[in-house]
Parts: C-alpha cells; sequence; structure tokens
C-alpha cells in the first residue's frame, strides 16, 4: 500500500527513481540537486537497490556514462542542476539524437555568474532545442509522480526519446512535503521492466552514433521532429493511465479557475502554488483572472494553449529566465510565436521575475496582473519587462 | 543515382544494422594530392605504413608497401615522413 508521509522533495525523488529499479546511474553532485544522487547513492550501497552507480569526474561524463548504459539497454538516470546541465548540454543533444531513453531530473538552477546556488528557470532555457521531453513539476507529489511517469514515457517503443523533470531549486527540491510513496506491487504493473528495442550486443551488432552526410542529415533530424511531437498522445495515454490508477490528473497545461477568465497568468514549477493564492485573492474582489500551470515544454502543447488561452483577453507570462538581449521571456516568445497567426488572439505581456531564488509574492503576481492589464488597455505592451528590479 | 531514402524510410535514429560497412565508403575521393610511390628508391622500411593515419598503405607480394587509393586521403603524411623521399605528392587530375 501507498504510504503518505512528510519527506523532502529531493528523497521522493530517489524514491521514484528506486522504484523505478533502474539499472545504471551516473551522476556528479551539485547544489541543489546533490540530496538526489547522495540518497539514491545511499539506496544502492545500502542494497535497496540494485544498480550501477557510476561516480564520475563531471557531468559532461555523467551524461556521457548515461548514453554508453542507455544504448547497452540499461534503464537509466541522472540529475544535475544549473552549471552541471551546461557542462553536459554537448551529451544532451547526443542522447537525443541517438534516441536513448535517459532520464533526468533537473533541479532547476540559475546559470552563474555573477555566481549564486539559487533557483530559477534559465538553466532548462538554454538547453531549449536538446530534443528531451521536458516536462515541469510544481509540488513535491508531482515530482515524484513525473518521474516514474517519465521513465514510462521515454522508453515506450513509440517514443524513444529521453526526458527531463523539472524541479524549482531550494523551492522543490529542499521543503518537506506530504508525498504518497507508492510500493513495488503498484509500480511494476505501471512500470515493467525496460525491454529495448535497439541496443549494443555483441550478439547482434549494429553501430549507433554514425557519420552522416548533409544529404542524410535534414531526413534524420525531421525524424526526431516527428518522433518528439508525437510522444505528444502517448504522454496523454501514459498520464490518463496514471490517474486510473493513482487518482492523480495531469495535463499539459494545468489551468486552475480560468474557464471565464479574461486575464490568465501562465508559469511553470512551484511558483504556480502562489500564483493560484493570488487567483483567489483576485478572483475575491471580481476580478476574472486565472492560472494556466505549463507543466509540458517539449512537445510543445500548441493546441492546448490555442485553445486553453485563446479566449482570454490578457496572457500575463510570469518567465524564471532572462532572454538577454531578446523579444521577452522564453514561455512568453513562444506563446506569441503560437498566437501570431491567429485572428483572435490575447495581448501577451511578458515578465521575466523570481530570478536567482528570489520569490514572487501572492500580492506581487497581482500587482503583475494589474501592470499587465493596464498595459494592454493601454495598447502600449513592452517586449518584456524585468519585474521588481530597484532603479 | 539511387533515390535517397525518405525521412520515414531512414533507419531509426540512423542506426546501422550491418557492421563493418564503412568499408564500403570509399573516402579515396576526398583526395586531390596523390602520393606515388618510387621503387628504386622505397627500401621496405614501412614508415609510410606505421604513419598513415587511415591504414590506406598495404604490404604486396614483394614486400613493398603500397597505397590504397580507395582509401587514401591524400595527407601526404607518407610523403613527408619518407626518409628516402621515395614517395612524392602529385596533384590529382581528371
Amino acid at each position: 500500500m501507498a504510504r503518505r508521509m512528510g519527506i523532502e522533495v529531493s528523497i521522493g525523488c530517489s524514491e521514484a527513481v528506486t522504484l523505478a529499479d533502474v539499472d545504471v546511474i551516473a551522476a556528479y553532485p551539485i547544489t541543489p540537486q546533490t540530496h538526489i544522487v547522495e540518497h539514491l547513492s545511499e539506496q544502492v550501497a545500502d542494497g535497496h537497490l540494485d544498480c550501477e552507480y557510476i561516480k564520475v569526474e563531471s557531468e559532461q561524463s555523467a551524461m556521457s556514462c548515461c548514453m554508453g548504459a542507455s544504448a547497452a539497454g540499461a534503464r537509466t538516470f541522472t540529475a544535475t542542476a544549473s552549471q552541471g546541465l551546461a557542462l553536459m548540454s554537448e551529451m544532451l543533444y547526443i542522447a537525443s539524437g541517438l534516441r536513448l531513453p535517459i532520464v533526468m531530473a533537473l533541479v532547476t538552477r540559475t546559470m552563474s555568474a555573477p555566481l549564486t546556488i539559487w533557483g530559477d528557470q534559465s538553466d532548462i532555457m538554454s538547453i531549449r532545442d536538446c530534443g528531451w521531453i521536458v516536462a515541469f513539476a510544481e509540488n513535491g507529489q508531482e515530482v515524484f509522480d513525473m518521474t516514474l511517469q517519465a521513465f514510462r514515457i521515454a522508453e515506450d517503443e513509440r517514443v524513444l526519446n529521453p526526458m527531463i523533470v523539472c524541479l524549482d531549486g531550494f523551492h522543490l527540491s529542499h521543503v518537506i512535503e506530504p508525498i504518497e510513496i507508492l510500493d513495488r506491487e503498484e509500480v511494476d504493473p505501471f512500470l515493467p521492466a525496460y525491454k529495448p528495442k535497439y541496443r549494443l550486443d555483441p550478439h547482434e551488432v549494429l553501430s549507433m552514433g554514425c557519420f552522416t552526410m548533409p544529404e542524410y542529415f535534414s531526413e534524420i533530424k525531421k525524424q526526431q521532429d516527428e518522433a518528439l511531437k508525437g510522444s505528444y498522445p502517448v504522454i496523454l495515454e501514459v498520464w490518463k493511465e496514471w490517474e486510473e490508477r493513482f487518482g492523480r490528473s495531469y495535463n499539459p497545461i494545468n489551468l486552475y479557475r480560468a474557464e471565464d477568465a479574461e486575464t490568465v497568468i501562465v508559469i511553470a514549477g512551484a511558483f504556480s502554488g502562489t500564483a493560484r493564492l493570488a487567483v483567489d485573492r483576485m478572483r475575491e474582489k471580481g476580478m476574472k483572472v486565472g492560472l494556466a500551470s505549463l507543466k509540458l515544454w517539449r512537445p510543445f502543447p500548441l493546441e492546448d494553449i490555442l485553445r486553453e488561452l485563446g479566449g482570454a483577453d490578457v496572457v500575463v507570462v510570469v518567465d524564471r529566465a532572462l532572454s538577454v538581449g531578446g523579444a521577452g521571456g522564453p514561455i512568453a516568445t513562444e506563446l506569441r510565436a503560437a498566437f501570431y497567426s491567429r485572428q483572435r488572439r490575447p495581448a501577451i505581456v511578458s515578465f521575466v521575475a523570481g530570478l536567482s531564488g528570489r520569490d514572487i509574492m501572492a500580492d506581487q503576481f497581482e500587482e503583475i496582473v494589474e501592470k499587465a492589464s493596464r498595459y494592454a488597455k493601454e495598447g502600449d505592451i513592452p517586449y518584456y519587462e524585468m519585474y521588481g528590479v530597484r532603479e | 543515382m539511387a533515390e535517397l531514402p525518405t525521412w520515414k524510410e531512414m533507419n531509426h535514429a540512423c542506426i546501422v544494422f550491418e557492421p563493418g560497412n564503412s568499408v564500403q565508403y570509399l573516402t579515396g575521393d576526398w583526395r586531390s594530392m596523390r602520393p606515388e610511390r618510387n621503387e628504386d628508391k622505397c627500401v621496405k622500411c614501412g614508415e609510410c605504413w606505421m604513419y598513415c593515419p587511415d591504414c590506406a598503405i598495404y604490404i604486396d607480394d614483394r614486400g613493398f608497401y603500397v597505397v590504397d587509393y580507395d582509401y587514401c586521403k591524400g595527407c601526404g603524411i607518407c610523403a613527408a615522413e619518407c626518409p628516402h623521399d621515395a614517395i612524392v605528392m602529385v596533384e590529382e587530375c581528371e
């Protein structure tokens, strides 16, 4: 039977990886990801997880080991954050290009400099085009659930693509939350052992990662793009099964009081919780405000976004990442691109806030919404605004 | 020239199921300069064979080191290393 317990979210993630019965973990510790891999190394040392735990000298090596392990047919996990992700970025493109179903927990943390250990989403946004499936968890239960779901999605023969589950550094990773930890009897039918379709095997020889000439490369990239987009229905299918089995539902965008909303806040990750509180307060004041928490970043849930946000007058996007010198926050820019060719489209107002661990409190969300409504009304919408910066 | 495969026809993630098929890819056509050997000067020391980065030199029945033009890319290392100036690089022509 599942046990509901107060547990640090990082440990909850490690428990999910243990239940997934992974074969290989290769990881390098980095704040705020450390507790996940530390706990996993304990699980292996204490005999709770029969797994090859490879201690490596860098994240580049971590991802390289994961690729080798996954290519050999092992269920493979790693975790990192910020500069560690940057150091493995070279290998991320290769892992997805080779279509290796590696699962990674990314404890989102700011890219230095200035040197910082705190959280925002500048790390994940820096590898936007690396070809991995990317999902955002917003609480401890979602971290646990999505980690298990990720193996099932990534390893599906129709998908065969690596997947990242993002959890906010400190705001999620280091807090203690009540999490329902499933037991093995519940997890095993949902996530049977990985049966690789293609793997490196000395008895059935094949080569992965061969050199490709220009007359083939675009076709292979098209194949990869179609596969990543094709993972969307499988993700929905897995989420539906999860709901049937365990009662918790998942959607590409998680809507809150958005049905009749004139203004919708869009944000990804743990700050959705505070935004929800702000929505409640604004609703009490009679304002028609709702929230869309973005759960799926790649494949980008275009249809859901056009359908669910298309009726709003103002969409307020709060990005916890700055596209330095760009045209807006990364999520805002993507939403604008999605809506540009539509006849009816909401005003999309881009705020960059919550950088490097700075909180966005409920009254600040209210101020952000108030500002966005004013800009939209006046017809003078900035490309983006860094909210709350001292002038 | 045979029709090239569409994206749907290509192997999943470009996996090659035929081991060792790189021998079918004749990299010698990259060459712009060709090493030519003078048998009168060659003393069969084998330095060209040792230095060739593409293993494109083989030993013939008589013990001479012969360039395999199917794979030689014309890098010129053999000519530079030959202690007896028995190899010269000449321009490839049609």
